[in-house]
């Protein structure tokens, strides 16, 4: 188990260290002169010169890399163009706002996919099956602007039972902020919900033909528990897996959703962050969904050896 | 050469009788009819012309059936205009991936290795941000343009299609005919071009269709975004975000259709592909 976490947390730490290289050839290499990129064909040639000089993009590639990645490992991202703020602060801020949208969106879909994939299993081939394979596969390929609109359209224009935007007014409650976090929550949600039934669907399915399965149910169990027992327990372990490693397209499922529903969070500032060619903004927000999406899955493979005891009792 | 496989009929049996992909194959087709000809079936001019400022946001009527939008131009006509530009892009975009994907995974498949390791590596990184994200850094990086979308989608594509071909290379490795040409010392690329990539064509056939609708998925997002779309080709993504600005007046139909347009392909290419890949795997 600790040779596993090991060379796991290993992994991560050189696919990260990966990331950081293809981040920074996008954001300072790709671009060629970035000061002419952020300012523009029109700007003059000193005022090109003075902002390359600020940002330090004059100097030689492999100083400005080494130069970021070092202020990237004790926390420093550099300044934001635009916003005129350490990148880091501007980050986290955000992402703990996006950080409510996708807990209430999780707390939405993982008991409510978790059933229909339970429901669609035990009635495997039946119409409640199509129904819910069909139709949850359908709503997850529909993109995020696509379904948002068409709820805005009915629950906030034409019915007015639910605000269009997600930002609430300053000091309202919680319940408040809430009911201005239900649309876009409910557009991740139709998003999530196809695949992590899908696969509850499959590991249900498994442990019913499974051989322990036959033999619970030869030995007399009841119905009832033989599936919270044995086909359930085993079941759900692929599912919390699945459920973790959503969290890397939810960050990019967040970039529409927060665009469309004008949310202060992590997508909309690396939206702002490319529409404005901020590259350090950019350059730090994406390193840091990147390490948000290695942390998760790594949390995700943890859970999961621990929960295996196949795993978790292997030297 | 290839492995005959009786199983090859079957295959094509289990995916004529699927409902899921004559549905969403006919829909597919349409699409792809008005990506070609849709410049002879559009009633009116998709660009539009300065006099349509006239009918502004008029709604669905005999003349407009899905009624006009901001310009005066009619909806309809460049629904059905702007299929050709998520096609074309996401089309071409796929293809650069799957190509690239299939040389890649094929030579890490045979080589083994280094190779590999450094394959799965890039791979994990690419897949540590989400597609919209990358799309928007280089597009941000390179200035927006439609060759951009295409050639950042294909090497975003390439790693995950290398994975797949290579899985398949290694367990086709193990058969007598690849062992023979080996041992008879043919040339590498003989065996792995003539011999061995016809009997992996189903996982590729598979991955293709699957990477189109992520394709077609992320170049409708990235327009929706406003990255890598010139203003005046009609194009879903791009109306809908011209226009959701309307929806509290009451405009709903430059928006709700395309949507719909959207939610129709996406759909449709999705079907095919998961029926396709029921019926491969």
């Amino acid at each position: 188990m600790a040779r596993f976490i090991l060379r796991r947390i290993g992994l991560a730490l050189i696919t990260l260290a990966l990331l950081s290289v293809l981040v920074f050839i996008g954001t300072q290499l790709l671009p060629g002169d970035v000061g002419r990129r952020v300012l523009g064909p029109f700007a003059t040639q000193e005022s090109v010169d003075a902002l390359n000089a600020r940002l330090g993009t004059d100097r030689p590639a492999l100083v400005q890399f080494t130069d970021w990645i070092g202020g990237a490992v004790t926390g420093d991202l550099g300044e934001s163009i635009t916003f005129a703020e350490p990148v880091t602060s501007l980050v986290f801020n955000r992402l703990g706002n996006s950080a409510k949208l996708a807990a209430l969106a999780f707390l939405i879909v993982v008991p409510l996919s978790i059933l229909g994939g339970v429901v669609a299993a035990l009635r495997r081939g039946k119409l409640t099956d199509r129904i819910i394979t069909v139709g949850g596969l359908s709503a997850t390929v529909i993109p995020e602007f696509v379904s948002g609109i068409v709820l805005i359209l009915v629950f906030a224009v034409t019915l007015r039972w639910l605000p269009g935007t997600a930002t609430a007014p300053r000091g309202s409650g919680f319940f408040t902020q809430v009911r201005h976090l239900l649309l876009p929550a409910i557009t991740l949600v139709l998003v999530l919900f196809g695949y992590i039934a899908r696969i509850t669907r499959a590991g249900v399915i498994e442990a019913l033909e499974a051989d322990y399965t036959r033999t619970a149910i030869l030995k007399g169990l009841p119905r009832g528990r033989v599936i919270r027992q044995e086909v359930l327990r085993n079941a759900l372990l692929p599912t919390i897996a699945v459920v973790a490693s959503q969290v890397g397209y939810l960050i990019g499922g967040l970039v529409i959703v927060e665009v469309l529903f004008s949310y202060q969070g992590i997508g909309q500032l690396l939206f702002d962050a490319a529409r404005t060619a901020d590259f350090p903004l950019l350059a730090g927000g994406v390193l840091v969904v990147g390490a948000t999406f290695q942390a998760s899955m790594l949390l995700a493979d943890l859970a999961y050896s621990w929960l295996n005891p196949r795993i978790r009792l292997a030297t | 050469m290839t492995v005959p496989t009786a199983t090859r009929s079957q295959r094509w049996r289990v995916l004529r009788r699927s409902a899921a992909f004559w549905v969403g194959a006919v829909i597919v087709a349409v699409w792809i009819i008005f990506a070609i000809f849709g410049d002879f079936v559009t009633p009116f001019d998709p660009l539009g012309t300065p006099a349509d400022v006239l009918n502004r946001l008029e709604a669905p009527s005999g003349t407009h059936l899905l009624g006009t939008d901001e310009l005066g131009r009619d909806v309809l006509s460049r629904i059905l205009a702007g299929s050709r530009q998520v096609l074309t892009v996401a089309l071409a975009a796929t293809l650069l991936g799957t190509i690239l994907g299939t040389a890649l995974g094929l030579l890490a498949g045979y080589a083994g290795g280094i190779l590999d390791d450094i394959l799965s590596r890039i791979l994990d990184a690419f897949l540590s941000i989400p597609l919209v994200i990358t799309g928007m850094l280089a597009l941000t990086a390179l200035g927006p343009n439609t060759l951009g979308v295409i050639v950042v989608i294909g090497l975003v594509f390439t790693p995950i299609i290398a994975k797949t071909v290579r899985a398949a290379v290694l367990s086709e490795r193990q058969y007598d005919y690849v062992t023979a040409a080996m041992l008879r010392r043919d040339n590498p690329f003989y065996v792995l071009f003539v011999e061995i990539l016809p009997n992996v064509s189903n996982v590729i056939i598979v991955e293709f269709t699957v990477r189109l609708g992520y394709a077609i998925f992320t170049v409708l997002a990235l327009s929706f975004l406003g990255f890598g779309v010139e203003p005046s080709i009609p194009d879903w993504g791009l109306m809908i975000a011209q226009h959701r600005g309307f929806l509290t007046g009451g405009d709903w139909w430059p928006v709700l259709f395309p949507a719909l347009a959207i939610a129709s392909l996406v759909v449709a290419v999705n079907l095919v592909a998961d029926s396709i890949s029921q019926a491969f795997e």
